[in-house]
């Protein structure tokens, strides 16, 4: 900007800089940034609620009692603190959600970046957008009511109980299908037509295309798209409450019904643990660990993110 | 690289018509599509047919009650969504949309603090919403002593769709071509005149759009509010902002956990609700975008 300024003012005796300082644009700029910090402030809160209470909470578990045993019963008397059957149920539906996810949002992704006329993507665009909209409780209410009761009719060998992994997986990965088929869309989109072009003058099929050049090109890209995904997946309540139950078994049957470490924090958050007991503190702790791996995970899809901006635009 | 290893496919290029595995290939895709598509499809057949029995005005006149499921209502909840929509509105969009012109506008991208707010933002869009419950709890609910109101829960959403509306907003910011601002700066503007006169106008359509989507994940949320309290049965509408409250997401689930078949019944009814508030919003957004989208 200052270039111009420069150029149109040779050898004149009056410079062209601000004459007085502006401060009413100084007092906007100031409200503006104030306004970015919010969200500074926003994870300092997170940090800070999360903190205290946690730390209170290891005073009187040992660590050791939390990561070494696999019994977890936090409101039960005695209660138990041994953290590992809500990480395994965490993780077991995780799974599962990303194995319904990450075909079906990649292939969307493919067909909508490198196969779908404009048209089409008018169309198809908007129902993912839908997909996405939907609250998580009406997942968990057609998880509990439509797909339970289905797959129970169809695979009687299962042996579904009522609430389960299975069906809250399920619908869990439905729900981060949009994630993945969006993030991993721009990723493909970013990719440069030359590299496309380059494979066809080579002989190479549509197919071969997709597969072999742009999906290796826009890597970075998907893997942080399925990253957050994961992410995702791992902190949602909701469909994982109402579907997936809240008993802490140390059980690996996605048949069985099993509490995640969101579906703990929302059963003993909704309840009447006042403020200070120990249940009360295991809500910050598991809290803790919960944001910790996503906040883990998101950093790392940031990163790569900004890694393929950095090579292709 | 990978296309130099497969000579074969220069083969495949000399015979007639497209070969069988790439048709397979299509299909496979489109098929991957319309599965969720006959999924989404499938969900909004089934609640409408299994909340239509109970699709009256009694739904919306009548207060929730877990001992009459032919007559419990859901107003309790339709106010409390009013309520925590409104005031998310009024807090989290110009805050959001004031953050979004600094990031593209002023902000100097090689600073570090300024990368340290960026990659913030997009961290924070992805914190899983129930922590944002325990910040709620933790926080507001409890330090600031504001306790289970309608404050609380607006401050809580707010800063949970924050991070959607700073991203979206800077994205339609940034579809603004350079062009304008210098015109602009070139006849005199200053660089907020130009920007209060010629880029925010030319980005509203956009602006609008990520707004109304942000909101509508606001609507929709339930996790948060589980945190503050809303769970309990709530017989009322709010009074004002410091009244404690309920939302229809959080209604839902509260029928949902009822064990009596005919809470099924009235879930299905209110989430009908539910999602007929949230597709005219998304439809309105994706009408504004298709309208007003400008190719410069």
């Amino acid at each position: 900007m200052s270039a111009p300024v420069r150029a149109a003012a040779p050898g004149s005796p009056k410079s062209l800089a601000r004459s007085r300082p502006r401060y009413g644009e100084q007092l906007i700029k100031a409200i503006l940034l104030i306004s970015a910090l919010v969200s500074i402030a926003t994870t300092v809160g997170i940090i800070v609620a999360l903190v205290e209470p946690t730390i209170e909470f290891f005073s009187e578990v040992s660590f050791g009692e939390f990561f070494g045993s696999t019994t977890w019963g936090p409101l039960f008397s005695p209660p138990a603190f041994g953290v590992w059957p809500i990480i395994v149920a965490t993780l077991e539906i995780t799974l599962i959600a990303i194995l319904v996810a990450v075909p079906l949002g990649l292939a969307a992704a493919i067909f909508l970046s490198e196969y779908a006329t404009p048209r089409v993507r008018k169309i198809f665009k908007p129902v993912l957008e839908v997909l996405a909209g939907v609250p998580t409780v009406v997942f968990g209410f057609f998880a509990l009511t439509f797909v339970t009761p289905v797959l129970k009719d169809w695979f009687p060998f299962l042996g579904l109980e009522a609430k389960n992994a299975l069906s809250a997986g399920l619908l869990v990965g439905v729900m981060i299908i949009p994630i993945v088929a969006s993030l991993s869309e721009d990723a493909m989109a970013a990719v440069p037509n030359g590299l496309r072009e380059g494979s066809y003058a080579l002989g190479a099929s549509k197919m071969l295309t997709s597969v072999r050049v742009v999906v290796p090109a826009a890597f970075s890209g998907i893997v942080a798209a399925v990253i957050l995904a994961i992410s995702r997946a791992a902190g949602e309540t909701m469909i994982v409450a109402i579907a997936g139950g809240f008993k802490s078994v140390f059980t690996l049957n996605p048949a069985d019904e099993m509490a995640t470490m969101a579906a703990f924090i929302a059963q003993a958050g909704s309840g009447d643990a006042s403020v200070g007991s120990i249940p009360y503190k295991t809500i910050f702790a598991v809290g803790s660990l919960l944001f910790i791996m996503t906040f883990f995970m998101n950093y790392v899809s940031a990163r790569l993110v900004q890694k393929y901006r950095e090579v292709y635009e | 690289m990978a296309v130099l290893s497969t000579p074969k496919s220069a083969v495949e290029l000399a015979s007639k018509g497209r070969p069988l595995k790439e048709h397979l290939f299509r299909v496979a895709l489109l098929s991957s599509l319309a599965i969720a598509l006959i999924f989404l499809g499938m969900l909004l057949i089934y609640v409408l047919e299994e909340g239509w029995p109970r699709l009256s005005p009694t739904l919306w006149e009548n207060m929730p009650s877990i001992r009459r499921p032919e007559t419990a209502g859901i107003q309790s909840g339709i106010f409390g969504t009013l309520w925590i929509i409104g005031l998310t509105a009024l807090m989290a969009l110009p805050t959001g949309i004031l953050a979004a012109v600094y990031l593209e506008e002023y902000a100097d991208r090689t600073r570090w603090y300024n990368k340290v707010i960026e990659l913030n933002i997009s961290n924070l869009a992805a914190v899983p919403s129930i922590v944002y419950g325990i910040l709620g709890l933790g926080i507001i609910a409890r330090w600031l002593q504001f306790g289970f109101t309608v404050m609380t829960g607006a401050i809580t959403v707010s800063l949970l769709v924050l991070p959607i509306v700073i991203i979206s907003a800077r994205e339609a910011i940034r579809a603004v071509p350079p062009s304008i601002r210098e015109g602009s700066l070139a006849l005199g503007a200053t660089q907020w005149q130009t920007i209060w006169r010629q880029v925010l106008p030319a980005s509203i359509p956009g602006i609008a759009t990520g707004s109304i989507l942000a909101l509508s994940r606001a609507i929709g949320e339930a996790a948060p509010f589980l945190m503050l309290g809303a769970a309990t049965l709530v017989r009322f509408n709010p009074e004002g902002v410091w009244s404690s409250f309920t939302v229809l997401p959080l209604q839902i689930y509260n029928f949902i956990s009822q064990s009596r078949e005919e809470f099924h019944v009235l879930a299905a009814a209110a989430i009908v609700i539910l999602l007929a508030i949230l597709l005219l919003m998304n439809s309105v957004a994706i009408w504004l975008r298709n309208r007003y989208q400008k190719r410069w």
